[in-house]
């Protein structure tokens, strides 16, 4: 009876074991299936993925109508990037699978290098017009969005230049101007955050989110470094570029900011510009829309030395189109991709979404958008001059790596920062070059 | 001396040499068991376990000791051996360390926090007359609501403006509690324990029915108070219980993803609340590196089992 008592033991172990065993690593296995064809002609049905950003999923809709009206023998399908802690998540997973569409409307930078790896991608510049088409949309800026061998392997879409809102209401009423905000210098910028808090208008006077996501250097540190650098990339060439004089003095300006309490180190829970919690923000133009209800102005980012606005680069904050590999019908894809991409739908999708298409002479090419929509100049302007992050499959790595240093050294304040960012550099310099 | 005849439950081969009859039913036997059918019937279960946890479990092994990354299929990439590679990648990693000195701190909290706090309650609801579906029904509603929305309320009461910081006033703590490095994994560990009770109280009340009333008479016969009879009795009669309580807590709280991830803004600050499988979840989904990941989830399999091996060893074996 102990016998079997102690074998039953065993067994509930056992099955305890694979339960442990699987709740911790069954996140880590890889599927398979499916197939794909190389056929950079073949056409017919295929199906695409789009944000689920009200206004983007509105002229997603739009085209693909528009499409399916035209090519009837090339139905387009369009819906929704399913849901998941991310999209990128769920491309991933998707290109593990198999089961990817044929364009995703919304790839991040930061994950193309991945895809790229897992084979999930096409080489648009295998495309007959594949390059070509995509240098004559975006001019020179296309050239940040090629893989180290000078491929293409994601669509270069569209940008949400970031810049600086101020809530002219609490600039008002902490006695400063409100429509010439002294914030284009970091000491200015400082000195009126401070007039901002010490007045008690909002309790701080910028709120990025201070979390460790990998992302988030994307809202502080890299707009900066753009504008003070003219645009240089964090890694140019398998280096790490940013541990220079230009981006200690980003992250002193922006400790100094947390160090005086005139941004928070702790997350808010919600919008803090939109709920008055922060006189300003650092954001793209996607933004207009949802703080409909403020009374807000916007200006580029603080430069350590006034700086011409026209001369003043930012951060994309783009999300690029993906052709992907298990695409059966990739001719269809090719070209629904340009009729997204051309110059009647970039239109329309400025019109519906107020993000900028990343295509050369924005301000001329749509001069009577900008000039009914006032607010959205600085951003057609600023979009020809954006900076992306780095291209390759260890760019989330990178990132990762940087924002860990920043949140130690800038936002906790642990440590000085030139060595945080040397520190980070370093490591990156490694992970750059790694396949 | 009485000798007592029993009728054999399977009769013995009629001859050693040629396998008869009966010596093909004890071969069956020996595959099948006594009751055939009850393979079939548990089937189902064993596939799920060994598609769902089996199959997973010996590829991330195979994972942690290859360059492996996921690809489309058809890319076919090489996935050389790298043998233990990936766990000194890991492992040379400051941030792997610490993750797992946190999940440390949190177990340390947790897990015997969980064990008296759910049977001193269960304990006392047991007593309870009044009211008692309503406090069983209390303690287990933190535990089937989704962490997303409750996370929201503890957010609520621990940042910097918050209800606990209101009340505390000049005591409050400086960080405030989620953004404290001494003091984020703290607030993980109750506010886990605290989410997770209802259920750990659920197995001590059905364990607390087993134990037999007569001890309790028998022990207040011999003078016992309460005290007493809580420790000589209830302790004693639930023992399976609480080894369940803490293998289960055990297991669980070695996962810890969804709290760091949503409370502290994924395990900060400064990774003082991150988790190993939170950086799994980084290493493995984000950043492209499932080898990495797998060869720290190997390790926290291992770790895990250890800890549970001790559990059993020092609350469990006395049973058998």
């Amino acid at each position: 009876m102990q016998k079997t008592s102690v074998t039953r033991k065993k067994r509930v172990m056992a099955v305890a074991v694979a339960a442990i065993a699987g709740l911790s690593l069954a996140a880590c296995s890889g599927g398979g299936g499916g197939s794909s064809s190389s056929d950079l002609t073949a056409t017919g049905p295929i199906t695409v993925w789009y944000s689920n950003n009200a206004t983007e999923l509105e002229w997603g809709k739009q085209m693909v109508e528009a499409w399916n009206a035209e090519n009837p023998d090339q139905k387009v399908t369009g819906q929704e990037i399913p849901a998941g802690k991310s999209s990128e998540e769920v491309i991933g997973a998707a290109i593990t699978a198999g089961n990817a569409p044929c364009l995703v409307l919304n790839t991040a930078p930061s994950a193309v290098g991945q895809f790229e790896k897992q084979g999930g991608l096409v080489n648009l510049s295998d495309f007959d017009d594949g390059a070509s088409y995509i240098e004559e949309r975006s001019g020179d800026i296309a050239a940040q969005y090629q893989n180290a061998d000078g491929d293409y392997f994601q669509f270069p879409w569209k940008a949400n230049p970031v810049v600086i809102f101020y809530n002219k209401d609490l600039f008002a009423q902490a006695g400063l101007d409100p429509e010439n905000p002294k914030l284009s210098t970091y000491d200015d910028f400082i000195a009126t955050s401070k007039t901002l808090v010490d007045s008690g208008v909002a309790p701080f006077a910028i709120q990025p989110a201070p979390t460790s996501e990998f992302f988030q250097m994307q809202f502080d540190f890299m707009p900066l470094y753009a504008a003070a650098t003219g645009g240089k990339q964090i890694v140019e060439d398998g280096k790490a570029t940013f541990a220079d004089d230009a981006g200690y003095e980003v992250a002193q300006f922006w400790r100094d900011l947390y160090d005086q309490k005139l941004a928070g180190q702790e997350q808010y829970q919600g919008d803090a510009f939109a709920d008055g919690q922060a006189a300003m923000a650092i954001v793209g133009p996607w933004a207009i829309s949802v703080y409909d209800g403020v009374n807000f102005g916007s200006v580029p980012v603080p430069t350590p030395e006034a700086t011409d606005p026209a001369d003043i680069w930012t951060f994309s904050d783009a999300k690029n189109i993906g052709l992907f590999s298990a695409c059966e019908n990739k001719g269809t894809a090719w070209n629904v991709l340009k009729f997204a991409t051309s110059e009647d739908q970039d239109g329309k999708f400025l019109e519906t979404t107020g993000q900028m298409p990343l295509r050369q002479d924005l301000p001329t090419v749509y001069a009577d958008y900008f000039a009914a929509n006032p607010a959205y100049v600085p951003f057609g302007d600023l979009a020809s001059r954006t900076t992306e992050v780095p291209s390759g499959p260890n760019t989330v790595q990178i990132m990762q790596t940087f924002r860990d240093a920043w949140g130690k050294s800038v936002i906790f304040g642990e440590g000085d920062v030139e060595t945080s960012l040397d520190d980070a550099a370093a490591t990156i310099d490694d992970l750059a070059t790694q396949p | 001396m009485t000798t007592i005849v029993t009728p054999p439950r399977a009769p013995a081969p009629e001859s050693a040499g040629a396998p008869g009859p009966h010596a093909k039913r004890s071969l069956r036997h020996r595959i099948f068991g006594r009751q055939p059918l009850g393979l079939l019937f548990s089937s189902p279960y064993l596939v799920f376990v060994l598609a769902v946890f089996a199959f997973p479990i010996v590829y991330s092994v195979w994972i942690s000791f290859h360059d492996f990354f996921f690809a489309a299929p058809g890319a076919n990439p090489e996935r050389p051996f790298v043998g233990l590679d990936n766990y000194i990648y890991a492992f040379s990693n400051p941030a792997v360390i610490r993750s797992f000195g946190n999940v440390g701190i949190f177990l340390l909290i947790n897990v015997p926090l969980t064990v008296v706090l759910s049977l001193l309650l269960a304990s006392a609801l047991n007593k309870v007359v009044h009211f008692r579906t309503f406090l069983r029904v209390s303690f287990y509603v933190p535990y089937v609501t989704a962490s997303v929305a409750v996370v929201a309320v503890w957010l609520f009461l621990f940042n910097g403006n918050g209800l606990v910081n209101s009340l505390l006033g000049p005591f409050a703590p400086d960080p405030s509690w989620l953004i404290n490095e001494n003091l984020a994994m703290p607030v993980i560990a109750i506010y886990v324990t605290w989410k997770q009770l209802g259920f750990y109280i659920l197995l001590y009340l059905a364990a607390l029915q087993n134990v037999p009333k007569e001890l309790y008479e028998s022990a207040s016969t011999d003078g016992a108070g309460a005290v007493r009879k809580f420790f000589s009795v209830t302790v004693p009669g639930v023992r399976p219980a609480t080894l369940l309580v803490l293998l289960v807590s055990t297991v669980t709280g070695a996962n810890l993803f969804t709290e760091p991830y949503l409370l502290t803004g994924g395990g900060g600050p400064n990774g003082a609340s991150a988790s190993p499988v939170l950086l799994m979840y980084q290493l493995g989904i984000q950043q492209g590196q499932p080898d990495v990941a797998s060869a720290i989830g190997v390790v926290l399999v291992i770790g895990v089992l250890i800890i549970a091996f001790v559990q059993n060893r020092f609350v469990g074996e006395r049973d058998s």
